[in-house]
């Protein structure tokens, strides 16, 4: 399918999504579709970096909280649209994660993981301390009960902008998967050294993931106090962001734009529907059996059950499987 | 026109490690130098100070390519990829899990390469015809002789004047050993290259070198003007062949 098409076929598979949340007549749908959109846009944006070029990052409620945030910092000065405030705090977290690659990125696998932890640790220490968005108290932000402009229900209008974001984000993972870049970052996977030699350019492609993979997660996460209309520090930073943004796509597999979409669709909605039925609590519960369960099952997630994204299997065609354990190992 | 490269009073090393002490080696053009010596002795450091992968302490690195020349040092290395240099790196260093075409096309990364893509891959598939039967097989998935090929065929994508390879022969049965170094000499001599390789297989690599250097500790224990002179010398005999 050409860009294009694809573009058009996204966007009329979101409408229909947005059509039928609204056919069910119920608030509370758009409360939950929200958070399994946030998850897709969360999950995706992780996969640009750690999918393609293989960078596990373990920071990501550091560059969501962070452009959480940017809104409250925003929302005190002067108010603006929520699209843009979203903007803003894409263009904060990217900046973040420009800033934290060019740092870290020489450092590679577990320490560059630890190196981003730190990160989310150190972003959440600077918030507590900073009295302005509220400091260790948190700080509250009015969701409005309708927009200004059509009067569509506050509620609604959050799910269709991340909806819209939803789909952004997967046209531009797409996008990368098929182009020059796509290759480049594969070949960083692979191995880094030989792409360096090819003449990848591989410290500025690796900073253009950072800075793309933080941006999205920045934009999902600026509407957040709008959501929560209560954000406070340890529930912004929670660890619970990284652990689920890491485990979607791997549920879903890596190396391809259906993987994070499959996984997060299927363990945040999980995690929405036992949220009512049981409890909060055991959300990471079914994050970590789903996992070890998937790991064993679907070692290249459940889109190579189809074949997708599995080096043994690629267009389609059985051939042996490459000898990749001593150098993965 | 033929490019050569110039190696002087390189120092170099990782962190507090000291690899390099003050070598110097130079790359007639169209010539093929033979870099010799045992496991760490210096030999990849010294590849990849000229790649950019490693900055040396001291030292000056200058290639000529095509007549203008040009200061290595303090280059990033997709620029001295630019310049017209490819490096094979040891262990042949492919992405697994490409498929051989892909991994030829990311030899051609750079927008000088990609401009003579079509053309430079008709000739990496003329010259490796295994290849062109494998284009569409996992890199990971091949023998370790088509890797070494296929290695050397992403070098060439980048339409190089200057070809760095380290260690051929690693992990290579002995018959694909002879047969890798043979190909080496057919595409200097139709690419018109310039050849710097590092190897330990000594009786193999001066078959194709018309100089070469000994490097002992990081430092240049002996330079043989031709493969007779490295043949006899009494430092490679004792040192190196133990005899």
């Amino acid at each position: 399918m050409r860009g294009k098409h694809f573009l058009l076929a996204a966007v009329a598979v979101a409408a229909l999504v947005f059509g039928a949340a609204r056919l069910v007549n119920n608030g509370y749908v758009f409360f939950a579709g929200y958070v399994v959109l946030q998850y897709v846009v969360l999950a995706t944006a992780w996969n640009i970096l750690g999918g393609y070029t293989g960078y596990v990052n373990f920071g990501t409620a550091g560059f969501f909280a962070l452009a959480a945030y940017t809104t409250v910092a925003l929302e005190k000065l002067t108010p603006l649209p929520l699209p843009v405030v979203m903007l803003a705090g894409g263009l904060v977290s990217g900046l973040l994660g420009l800033g934290m690659g060019y740092l870290t990125l020489r450092l590679r696998g577990a320490f560059f993981s630890i190196a981003t932890l730190a990160m989310a640790v150190v972003a959440q220490t600077f918030m507590v301390n900073w009295s302005f968005v509220g400091g260790s108290s948190g700080a509250f932000a009015i969701r409005p009960p309708r927009t200004a402009l059509f009067g569509i229900d506050y509620i609604q209008y959050l799910f269709l902008l991340m909806l819209g974001l939803a789909v952004l984000v997967i046209v531009v993972a797409r996008l990368i998967e098929r182009s020059r870049l796509g290759d480049g970052f594969a070949a960083i996977r692979d191995d880094e050294l030989a792409a360096e030699a090819s003449g990848v350019p591989t410290l500025r492609l690796k900073l253009l993931a950072t800075a793309l993979s933080g941006a999205f997660m920045g934009m999902a996460g600026a509407p957040l106090p709008y959501y929560v209309t209560y954000l406070d520090p340890p529930s912004a930073f929670s660890l619970a962001y990284a652990a689920n943004t890491i485990a979607m796509p791997l549920i879903g597999g890596t190396a391809s734009w259906p993987g994070p979409l499959v996984g997060a669709l299927l363990i945040a909605t999980m995690q929405q529907v036992a949220t009512v039925t049981i409890s909060s609590a055991v959300n990471l519960l079914i994050v970590g059996l789903m996992l070890v369960a998937f790991v064993i099952a679907a070692p290249y997630g459940i889109i190579g059950w189809f074949g997708i994204g599995r080096p043994d299997r690629r267009r389609g065609r059985k051939r042996a499987v490459p000898k990749l354990r001593e150098r993965d190992a | 026109m033929a490019s050569s490269l110039t190696i002087e009073g390189v120092s170099a090393g990782y962190g507090a490690v000291r690899v390099l002490e003050d070598v110097s080696v130079s790359v007639g053009a169209g010539q093929t130098v033979a870099l010799l010596g045992t496991n760490g002795n210096g030999k990849s450091t010294l590849m990849k100070c000229v790649m950019g992968m490693v900055r040396p302490f001291a030292g000056r690195i200058t290639a000529e390519i095509d007549g203008t020349r040009h200061e290595l040092v303090g280059r990033s290395t997709e620029a001295i990829v630019d310049l017209g240099i490819a490096f094979v790196p040891e262990g042949r260093r492919l992405f697994p899990r490409l498929t051989v075409t892909e991994n030829l096309m990311l030899g051609a990364f750079r927008k000088t390469a990609r401009a003579a893509i079509a053309r430079n891959l008709d000739f990496c598939f003329e010259t490796f015809p295994r290849l062109k039967e494998r284009r569409g097989q996992l890199a990971g998935s091949m023998s370790g002789g088509e890797q070494q090929m296929l290695a050397l065929g992403r070098a060439l994508m980048s339409a190089p004047r200057i070809l760095l390879i380290d260690e051929p022969s690693v992990g290579l049965a002995p018959v694909l050993v002879r047969r890798t170094i043979d190909k080496i000499k057919e595409l200097k001599d139709g690419f018109q290259l310039t050849v710097l390789m590092a190897e330990q297989n000594f009786t193999q690599a001066i078959r194709i070198a018309d100089r070469g250097y000994v490097i002992v500790h990081g430092q240049i224990a002996f330079e043989g003007g031709s493969a007779e002179e490295l043949n006899n010398n009494e430092l490679i005999r004792k040192f190196y062949l133990g005899l």
